[in-house]
Order: structure tokens, then sequence, then C-alpha cells
């Protein structure tokens, strides 16, 4: 049974696309979350889901009924926005339960449901409070207890942490993770940053241009990008790309670079072709043997060294490019330093330079 | 010898206090002078009013001047001012707040609708008066209450749904978003979020909004006889060719500036102070 279900879905603004044919089925409790650039449509088509933005194309199907011409407060959905959207004049209490009074809930229920909402979010205390008296936290976690107190069939987020401080948003994270386990709704999570999306995360839409790029588990977009695009989102620090030239003979298959630097790799597609040679900063080491597939050695000229605690970031040059390696902070003292480093090679991605698509 | 040294009088912090406060203080009672002499004349006997020298302030708090208006019913010209401009307030501010909300969410008319509605505001009234009064004539409104009232309306909806567009403006979308997905209609968002988030600007409105009606003369002059007269066409009545009844005049003016000064007070801190947007990031 599927919670939502979205056919062909298309969003013209005048003439501009936003939205361009998006397809995508949402199981019942999954926590899906749509990521990718600014201007990539995931917030339009967060907003199509909620009715707050007509479909040029296409439908949506909530719980199995079309809701193309249904209005919001028909949708079945809550919603949390990215400014909180509290009301200024009513205390928490109050906007907690504003929904509820929409649908003419009983007093004693909402009294029930705002207690049990608040007790879930730790802001029992706030409930005669006013908005502009809680920290931007507090605020977040009243938005989103006013989303919980409604039993929605699904939960839209649209980037709600977007408006914290780094040290709150990881902790809004964890939050919003441990309510999906014990709730189980379906949830649609939008956000541009790619910490969010593969922390909390069942399956990654990424989105690029009004298209999705590629759908999976984040384990499946990190480890299995489709496209240079993907390969490039995921993962912090980003992957590496080096133009080289790949080779295929009676030998094996092989990548050569710019700067004369050759890697055999232990497969690859038929044929001579150029290619783009990406590689994670992480699927570097200086201990072949930590390394799970085949090792490829290559001499490390370090420029750059930035330290983070346990790992280090180093900055080398390969293939004309500046390439960088993460490692154990020990391994590496300081800039100039050469090093012996291997490469994960087995995990490595060619990418055909014309149609930015992983061979 | 004097060991401090001093500064020339006018450049001491104490005397250019000083001199500040006394220019306030001489434009505060210029300005405040007619109307404490316009009080002062209401409470007055006629031998008081015409007494030289003159008498600075009344000897004793007398009515009398305010009973014969009562008596001779010409007060009612007062409360047929507050009938006209507090209808005329009531009806311009809902219909200009909806067209308002129209005009900023709806983007009803495009870019350029909300300039040539206030355009409408800059006709002079006397540029109009005349085929206004000729319509008024041939649909028997002239001397009605709601031919006025009709007329302050239209006069005053370009200025409310110009400086409604403004305060709805400024309300974040996503408070009627977040109320429309919370199971609010249309109607239920526009006065449970966007009336009580423009309450600064709603009651700042009307406070102008009903200044107008209540000031308006050239209207209330052309289009009434002897049914609907307000406050500030009786007041003219007092003027004659031989004399002015200046008792009268100054009655009258009083009970027609008590509303107003009501008004202003009980709505003060709305006009002065904006309302603190704790909804959104702040």
């Amino acid at each position: 049974m599927s919670d939502l279900k979205i056919t062909r879905l298309h969003k013209r603004y005048g003439l501009v696309p936003a939205v361009r044919g998006i397809d995508l089925d949402v199981p019942s409790g999954e926590f899906t979350v749509l990521v990718g650039p600014s201007g990539c449509g995931k917030s339009t088509l967060l907003r199509m889901i909620a009715g707050l933005e007509e479909i040029s194309e296409g439908t949506i199907e909530i719980g199995g009924r079309v809701v193309n011409h249904v209005r919001p407060r028909d949708r079945d959905i809550a919603m949390v926005f990215q400014n909180y959207a509290l009301y200024p004049y009513m205390n928490v209490f109050e906007n907690i339960a504003f929904g509820l009074r929409a649908r003419k809930t009983p007093q004693d229920e909402i009294q029930k449901r705002v207690k049990r909402a608040a007790e879930m979010l730790a802001i029992t205390g706030l409930l005669d409070r006013l908005p502009r008296q809680l920290s931007g936290g507090q605020r977040q976690r009243v938005a989103i207890g006013r989303a919980i107190v409604r039993n929605a069939k699904l939960f839209l987020f649209d980037e709600p942490l977007s408006n914290l401080d780094a040290q709150l948003r990881d902790e809004m994270r964890s939050e919003i993770k441990r309510l999906h386990q014990e709730l189980g709704t379906t949830m649609i999570y939008v956000t541009h940053d790619q910490i969010e999306a593969m922390t909390l995360a069942d399956r990654i839409v990424l989105l690029k241009d009004g298209l999705i790029e590629q759908a999976g588990t984040p384990l499946d977009l990190y480890e299995r990008p489709a496209t240079r695009f993907v390969a490039g989102f995921l993962g912090s620090p980003k992957m590496n790309f080096i133009p080289a030239d790949y080779v295929r003979d009676g030998s094996g298959a092989a990548v050569k670079f710019a700067d004369g630097t050759a890697l055999a790799l232990p497969r690859g597609p038929e044929g001579n072709r150029p290619v783009v040679f990406g590689i994670r900063p992480q699927h570097f080491s200086r201990d072949p043997g930590s390394l799970s597939g085949q090792a490829a050695r290559v001499r490390a000229t370090v420029e750059l060294l930035q330290p983070t605690g346990s790992r280090a970031f180093i900055t080398f040059p390969l293939g004309g490019k500046p390439i960088m390696a993460e490692l154990a902070s020990h391994d590496v003292q300081g800039p100039g330093e050469s090093l012996d480093l291997y490469m994960d090679i087995g995990r490595a991605v060619l990418i055909d330079p014309e149609t930015g698509r992983v061979l | 010898m004097s060991a401090v040294e001093t500064k020339p009088l006018l450049q001491r912090p104490g005397t250019r206090l000083a001199i500040r406060y006394a220019i306030a203080i001489v434009l505060t009672v210029i300005f405040v002078f007619p109307i404490y002499w316009l009080f002062m004349i209401s409470f007055k006997t006629p031998a008081e009013i015409f007494a030289f020298p003159p008498k600075w302030y009344a000897s004793k708090l007398q009515f009398g001047n305010y009973v014969g208006l009562f008596k001779d019913g010409d007060a009612v010209s007062v409360l047929n001012s507050l009938i006209l401009a507090g209808t005329s307030t009531v009806i311009a501010m809902v219909l200009g707040t909806m067209a308002a909300y129209s005009l900023v969410r709806f983007k009803t008319g495009g870019e350029n609708l909300a300039v040539w509605i206030i355009s409408q505001r800059m006709v002079p009234p006397i540029a109009i008066i005349f085929p206004v009064f000729l319509l008024y004539v041939f649909f028997g409104w002239v001397d009605t209450y709601h031919g006025l009232i009709i007329l302050y309306t239209a006069f005053n909806l370009p200025y409310v749904i110009w400086m409604m567009r403004g305060y709805i403006e400024d309300i974040p979308l996503e408070l009627e978003e977040s109320a429309l997905v919370d199971g609010w209609t249309r109607w239920q968002v526009l006065w449970r979020v966007v009336f009580p988030m423009a309450r600064t600007g709603l009651f700042a409105t009307a406070v102008f909004t009903f200044v107008f009606a209540w000031n308006d003369f050239i209207f209330a002059l052309v289009l009434t006889r002897t049914e609907v007269i307000t406050y500030t066409v009786q007041v003219t009545h007092y003027f004659g060719g031989q004399s002015n009844f200046w008792a009268k005049i100054a009655a009258m003016s009083v009970l027609g500036t008590l509303p107003v000064f009501v008004a202003v007070a009980f709505m003060q801190r709305y006009l002065v102070r904006g309302i603190s947007m704790g909804a959104v990031k702040g």
C-alpha cells in the first residue's frame, strides 16, 4: 500500500518549467527525502503534494485518491515550514491546537493530544508562552508539534532545519528521526543539505532541473551513483573528478591521466574512450590492507592539510587536478610531505564526459 | 585666577537643554492655544465671550451652550456624523481589506491595478461634486444616509486598499499556507490569520478613514439639506450675516472634536507601534 503516488507530474510557471515529469511512489511509513540544489524543483514538488501549488500536468494520489483538485485542508496532510509559521498572537498551546480547532475536535481531545505531543517534544513547560519568547529550536519543536497532533496520513517537511544553527540542526535531526520511528507515519522531507538527506532518509530522491536524477536508499546512491551529478552531490568532501583516457587492451582495463599517471582497473567496459575518473576522498588510505578491494598506489605531495580532529583532509595534485583525500590525522605531517597513498580502485567510477552518466 | 575652565554660556549642556525646552514650550503653546480657547469659549457666558480685555478662562464651568445645542436638536448633527463616518469606515475597511488581500495573494489585476486604484484617491472632491450632485438628484439620494455613506466609502476605499496592501504583503505567506494545510478555508484564514496579523494596520487605517469622513465638509454641504446634516455643516449655520454665534460655534466644535480625541486616544498604541513578528525567524 502506498500513501503517495505521483505520475508524470509537471509544473510550469508560464513557459518556465519547474517540474518536468516526475514519477514517484512512496510506500506507507517510509521516510523519503527530496534533495537537490536550489532551483531543482524539490520545494515545488512538495508544495504540489500539499496542494499549495497548482498542478500543470500529471496526477498526485494520496492514500489511493487522486487529489489534483482537492483543497489542502482535505488532503489529510500536515506540513512543517522552514520559517516555523507560528502565529505570534497565540501561545504555544493554541498554536499546536490550531489545526485541531479547524477540524472541530472536542476540547478534551485537544487537551489530550496537545499534551501528548508536547511531552514527545519536551516542550510541556512552554505551552503558555508566546512564540517570540522561544528560541529557534523551541519554535521548530512547536511547529513539529502542530503537525504531529493532527495524526495526518502524510507529513511534509519543507527545509525545517535550515534556519537553525549547526548544533541545533544536529539535535533536531535526531529528534525528527526518532519521531519517525515512534510514529511510523509516511514523511516527505525536502532539504538541500546532503547530510540531512543521508542521515534521515529511508529513500533519497535526488532532483535536478525538475527531474529525478536518481532515487534509492542513501547507500545505493552513495555507492552506486548513476550520474556524475549524483556522485558529486552526495558525500563530504565531495568526490574527486579527473579527466582521463580509458584504455582496454589484452592486459586489462586502465585509465591514463594528462600527467601520464596510469592506473589499472579491476574491471571496465569495452572500447577505448575519454572518461571522467571519479574517486571519493574516503577511498584513500596509507595502508593498502585497510582497503576492501584492489589497491592502486599513487605518489602524493601534500599541498594543503586540513585537520578535523581524528581525520585530516589533504590536497595533492593528480592528473593535473587538485585531489582531496581523507586520512587518519596521524598519517600525515604537513604540507610539502611526499607520501604513498593507496586508492580503493574498485570503488572508483568512470563517467561518460558527454552524458555525465556513470559507465 | 580660576582653576576651572568654563565654556561659553551657550555651549554648556544645561543651557542647550533649557533652550530646547523653551522652544518646545513656546511651540506647544502656539499650537494648543486655539484649542484651549475653543474649549474656554464653549463654557463662557456671552458677556464673558465679548469681554475686553479678554478673559483667559471661564469664570465657572457652565454647560448652558451645550444644553442649548441639545435643546434645539442641533446636536443630532454630531450623531449624523458618527453614523456616516462609522458606517462608511466599517464598509470601506471590510471591502478594502478583501480587495487588498486579493491584490496581494492572487495578483488580481496584475502589477498596475493597485496604482490605478490609489490614483482615484487623488481626484479633488470639488472637481466631481457637481456631477455627483446631479447623479444623486437623479437617484433621489440627496440628503440620505446611504448617499453619503456610499460616497465616503468610495472615496476611502482606494486609501484602505493601498494601505492594507502594504500590511498584508508583510504577513509571511507561510502563516496562511500553514493554516490552509491545517484545515482552514480561505475565508477563515482571512479572519483568523490575516486580520490578527494586520491588526495594527487595520486600526491605523480605520482611524484615518474615519477622520476623513468625519472632517468632510464639501460633500456634506452640497449633498445634505435638513435630514442628514453633519456637524461640520451645522457649525457653518452659526455664522450669520449680522452676527456670529460664537458660543454655539465653540460648543459644536468641541462636540465634533471629542469623538476624534477619544478614537485617537484609544487607538494610540496601534497608531504608534508596529506588531512584533515573533512567528518568523527573528
